[in-house]
């Protein structure tokens, strides 16, 4: 059975979100996720996936990490480096 | 309100341009070419008599009774076959001619029982209104010898005589009453496209027959009641009308079933539905119907519909009856104490999508107004969300760019993912009657649905892709465009912004997105695509129309932005009989959309980001909105499951029972301390409810549906709320207990509003619904009569905007454990979670879900037909009876979800659309082998369902 703790549901949205902008040919493919993480995702979501990024951020995909992380800091969150 | 009877012309409207002068019984006339010269008449407001003529199916020319005389012409044509020509001068009401229709008329009631008093059909029998017309007073026969009305004729059998078919549960068929005008048998063929019904026999024994002269519910019959309302006698009749007689007053109402949209005259006495008949000038369905909306409305007086408020503390208490004040009471204070516990965001609301758009709007506003978040969703999160964000991305629009009238324009017709002939049954039969005029027609989907071979429709390309393949199947078909030269490069250029389409066709161009190397994955074999690629690219008009089967997928949202690429590249866009049409599931998913219902954005698909749209609201509503995006309704569940997520109002959509992954679902339920559900019956849902609302049914509150077409058409109150209320008042009742203050005293306020916040209804209100019949948003000062077709001349977003589409293979992937894919549908009969359907006489059609499995498949499991069996998938198992049949391909099996026994949604997964998270319905790897009966999980949950739905002194409860 798919495991349901929310912090995995949330690393696995972020990186099927990332899946789909980081084959766009578009320059900036971080900045795609970090706008559809932020026109969708409620701020407790984005609150929680901020914090498991500042916690190692296991299982995301490169790309979606440092998307993250630019989230972090347009948000103007505290995610620690 | 009196008895609305629309003008019956007697033959169809001809299309042509060109006009053709004539005179009838001196008056001038002018008509387009190709009208009969019955339809001129009728025109200028003469009633030629006719009883095998009525104009929804083509002229027949069978009963002669319409004979008229041409200046210069010999003989006595019949009018209904003869088209008008320059000049002529046309008699309708001659001594020869009242001779022949006498004559003729006298010879029908020769052989037709003479009961008209006690008749279901007096007071609405065509028969007798001829009998009027012509003057007859006499028949000459006689009513012996040889007939078709007597059972016995002087002592003896008559085996002319055939007894009446009661087996349909809707309606009876009287071979007694009829005149065999042939309207039910040309109905069924030219209006449903079914072909059950045929003349069998020749001469004077010639009778209608259902199948192969069978009853009419053992034959192919859909029920669809088209062949009902071309009656012109009490042959066939519905039993309702048997039952009560003939209807006094009727009102114009949109259907509450599917997204089609059909307007029906809801025919009353008093507070009585009679009959619902589909509505001639109702422009989605043009007067006609299927068995859903025709007939399947008694659920709105079924025993198990629930009439009273009930409260409990505890869902492991039995429910408690109490006054809406009580019951309101504490639901208020009950949000009201959770917010100040676990925060302003706890808490949160889903709108309906069988509720109207007003409804839908007012619910949202009690979470953006009164709950002070965006803590909001709708049912359309788990159908029809990735067709908002993929056509918002591609055009700049949240919608399909068609009316159905488009169809009748198409040269080549694509179906993706959607079963229309059993989900969008009406428009269903509007695209046979386009196939069987010429049009090709492509299917894509894993199954063999009916489209693919049915009576006069053979597809020319059936695509049975693996599920789970939409994406590279779109591509392919992408690729073979471009590759081969077929992309419509001037439109591109000229609509879309041309670097971007570059940057796509050299990504579909690569090799590895070609048919030849997809098709191990897709299992399309190759030369299969290419040839329908190339057909979609030149046939002419290409339309394609898709469903849940493109959407419910982990990548839906790509799909939907992959068929968007397809019909800009091949310029598919912008004019009659072209376009994307998504063919929405529910009555109202479009409007719970277009109002607001998604946690990020406002009425209208605007982001609640934005600060002009929430300056407009916020200075409409008097408060101040958060800018943040809500929950969705799976984010909802992993809160709830988190602790941070706590109270839930749930308007008329059953949660528990559609959403995908049941045990998730039901584990986030568990953890609320306030749910309260608005809906008719104690629906799955309210097993975990601690507040119940008994909503009302659509027939008794007046409001506005929205369908697939952007159509907005009106719903109006044919009786009073059996309940007490409308939903509408409901939940402002709600909102007013919290301290809102809201004053609407009619539903037409709340679109006024609408109205004045949200830019594409700007021009919507209830007065213009009823002088033009209906609008296609958007409405505004440009578009004062709405917007049939869009991006005619551009896109609503500037340039059309082509995205990468990348195959990502969904994580449910077959194996050892679980080798086969299991995808999940609806069917003709049923309506979703069955919740309306299955208490109405539709479940004799389909008493429970069935498991399709492929002979093969079957075979190696010991499986046979009818067998219960074990469906197992990672998330959980359900038991079911097996179908063996080859409409599924080896390796899937299909089932539908109509029935709670079943818990189809046990089995599938919490996967979802990347952008959206619409659930993965369409693909779930399973296990299936033989079983004994019910799961232990499903006796449980038999178990905490009956438990659950105890009401405490049931006996005033379940009155």
């Amino acid at each position: 059975m798919s495991s349901h703790s929310s912090v995995d549901t949330l690393v696995k949205m972020a990186n099927q979100i990332g899946d789909f902008f980081g084959s766009q040919k578009s320059v900036d493919r971080t900045a795609g996720i970090v706008d559809h993480i932020q026109k969708f995702w409620d701020p407790r979501m984005r609150a929680n996936i901020i914090d498991h990024v500042a916690h190692g951020g296991a299982g995301l995909n490169p790309l979606v990490l440092e998307a993250i992380h630019r989230l972090a800091e347009t948000t103007g969150a505290k995610a620690s480096k | 309100m009196s008895l609305i009877k629309e003008i019956d012309f007697g033959t169809p409207e001809s299309k042509s341009s060109k006009l053709v002068t004539l005179t009838i019984d001196g008056q001038t006339v002018t008509v387009p070419e190709g009208t009969s010269i019955m339809r001129a008449a009728m025109e200028v407001g003469t009633e030629i008599p006719k009883l095998c003529a009525t104009d929804s199916i083509k002229a027949f020319g069978s009963c002669r009774l319409c004979v008229i005389e041409v200046d210069g012409r010999n003989g006595t044509p019949a009018s209904c076959t003869t088209p008008v020509a320059p000049g002529i001068a046309v008699h309708t009401q001659t001594p020869r001619l009242k001779a022949i229709r006498r004559g003729v008329m006298e010879l029908y009631i020769s052989d037709h029982p003479l009961d008209c008093l006690t008749c279901a059909a007096n007071g609405d029998c065509e028969l007798q209104d001829m009998a009027g017309a012509v003057g007859l007073r006499d028949v000459r026969y006689g009513y012996d010898g040889v007939n078709h009305v007597f059972a016995r004729n002087n002592g003896s059998a008559n085996f002319n005589w055939m007894p009446k078919d009661e087996s349909n549960p809707y309606f009876t068929y009287d071979p007694s009453k009829c005149i065999v005008c042939n309207r039910c048998v040309r109905a069924c063929e030219e209006v449903q496209g079914t072909f059950a019904l045929t003349i069998s026999g020749r001469g004077f024994g010639s009778r209608v027959a259902a199948g192969m002269d069978e009853a009419f519910m053992e034959s192919e019959c859909v029920s669809c009641g088209a062949c009902v309302q071309a009656c012109p006698t009490a042959t066939l009749t519905e039993k309702s009308v048997i039952e009560i007689g003939q209807p006094e007053h009727s009102e114009i109402t949109t259907c509450a079933y599917c997204g089609v949209g059909c307007t029906f005259k809801a025919e009353m006495r008093g507070e009585e539905v009679v009959r619902m008949v589909p509505w001639k000038d109702g422009k989605a369905n043009h007067g006609h119907s299927c068995i859903k909306g025709r007939f399947a409305y008694g659920y709105a007086l079924h025993r198990e519909r629930i009439l009273n408020p009930m409260i409990r503390d505890s869902i492991l208490e039995p429910w408690r009856v109490v006054s809406w004040e009580e019951a309101i009471g504490f639901t208020a204070r009950r949000f009201k104490e959770i917010q100040d516990k676990y925060g302003k965001k706890s808490v949160g609301v889903i709108t309906s999508s069988r509720c109207t758009n007003e409804e839908s709007y007012l619910v949202q506003k009690l979470a953006r107004a009164g709950f002070g978040n965006n803590n909001t969703d709708t049912c359309a999160r788990v159908c029809h969300s990735p067709t908002g964000y993929g056509l918002n991305q591609a055009f700049g629009t949240s919608a399909g760019t068609q009316d159905f009238d488009s169809v009748d324009d198409s040269d080549v017709i694509v179906v993706i993912g959607a079963n229309p002939t059993d989900a969008h049954p009406v428009f269903g039969s509007r695209m046979k009657k386009r196939l069987r005029e010429g049009a090709k027609l492509i299917v894509i989907d894993p199954r063999r649905i009916d489209l693919v071979r049915s009576p006069h429709i053979k597809a020319d390309y059936h695509l049975a892709l693996k599920p789970g393949a939409n994406v590279a199947v779109v591509t392919a078909m992408a690729h073979v465009i471009v590759t081969e030269g077929l992309a419509n490069e001037a439109y591109v250029r000229e609509r879309c912004d041309w670097d971007e389409y570059q940057d796509w066709a050299s990504f579909v161009a690569e090799e590895r997105n070609s048919p030849e190397a997809t098709e191990k994955l897709t299992g399309v074999p190759a030369a299969e695509l290419r040839a329908a690629a190339r057909l979609y690219a030149t046939g002419g008009n290409a339309a394609i129309y898709y469903g849940l089967g493109v959407t419910e997928h982990s990548q839906g949202s790509t799909t939907v932005m992959g068929i968007a690429n397809l019909a800009m590249a091949t310029g598919n866009l912008g004019r009659r009989g072209v376009g994307v049409n998504p063919l929405r599931g529910q009555n109202n998913v479009q409007g719970s959309c277009d109002m607001g219902s998604f946690p990020h954005e406002l009425p209208g698909y605007q982001h609640i980001s934005g600060e002009k749209a929430r300056a407009a609201f916020e200075a409409e509503w008097g408060v101040t909105l958060d800018p943040e995006p809500g929950l969705r309704i799976n984010n909802m569940f992993d809160a709830a499951v988190d602790g941070t997520f706590k109270g839930l109002y749930v308007q008329g959509e059953d949660i528990l029972q559609s959403d995908p992954d049941t045990k998730h679902v039901s584990a986030g339920l568990a953890a609320m301390e306030l749910i309260v559900v608005q809906d008719l019956f104690l629906v799955e849902t309210a097993n975990y409810a601690h507040v119940f609302l008994p909503g009302a049914s659509f027939l008794e509150k007046d409001g506005t549906f929205t369908n697939a077409e952007r159509r907005v058409q009106l719903v109006r109150k044919v009786m009073s709320p059996k309940n007490g209320y409308g939903d509408w008042e409901i939940t402002q009742l709600i909102a007013n207990a919290m301290g809102l203050n809201w004053t609407y005293t009619h539903p037409s306020q709340i679109m006024d509003e609408i109205a004045r916040t949200t830019p594409s209804f700007r021009g919507v209100s209830f007065d213009k619904l009823a002088e033009e019949g209906s609008v296609q948003w958007p409405c505004n000062d440009e578009n004062p009569h709405g917007v049939p077709i869009m991006h005619i001349n551009g896109f609503s977003r500037g340039k059309g905007k082509f995205v990468i589409t990348e195959y990502v293979p969904t994580d449910e992937k077959t194996g050892p454990r679980f080798p086969l894919l299991l995808t999940t549908g609806r069917i003709l009969s049923q309506y979703n979670v069955g919740a309306q359907t299955r208490r109405t006489e539709n479940s004799n059609w389909h008493p429970e879900d069935v498991l399709e499995i492929h002979p093969h498949d079957a075979e190696n499991r010991g499986v046979k037909d009818g067998d219960w069996v074990r469906v197992q998938s990672r998330a959980g198992d359900a038991s079911l009876r097996a179908r063996i049949t080859d409409r599924v391909a080896p390796g899937v099996v299909y089932t539908t979800f109509h029935h709670p026994v079943t818990q189809a949604n046990v089995i599938t997964t919490d996967n979802s659309d990347w952008a959206t998270n619409c659930p993965e319905y369409k693909v779930t790897a399973v296990q299936v082998s033989p079983s004994n009966g019910p799961t232990e999980w499903q006796q449980k949950y038999q178990e905490l369902s009956e438990a659950s739905r105890r009401i405490a002194g049931a006996i005033d409860a379940a009155e």
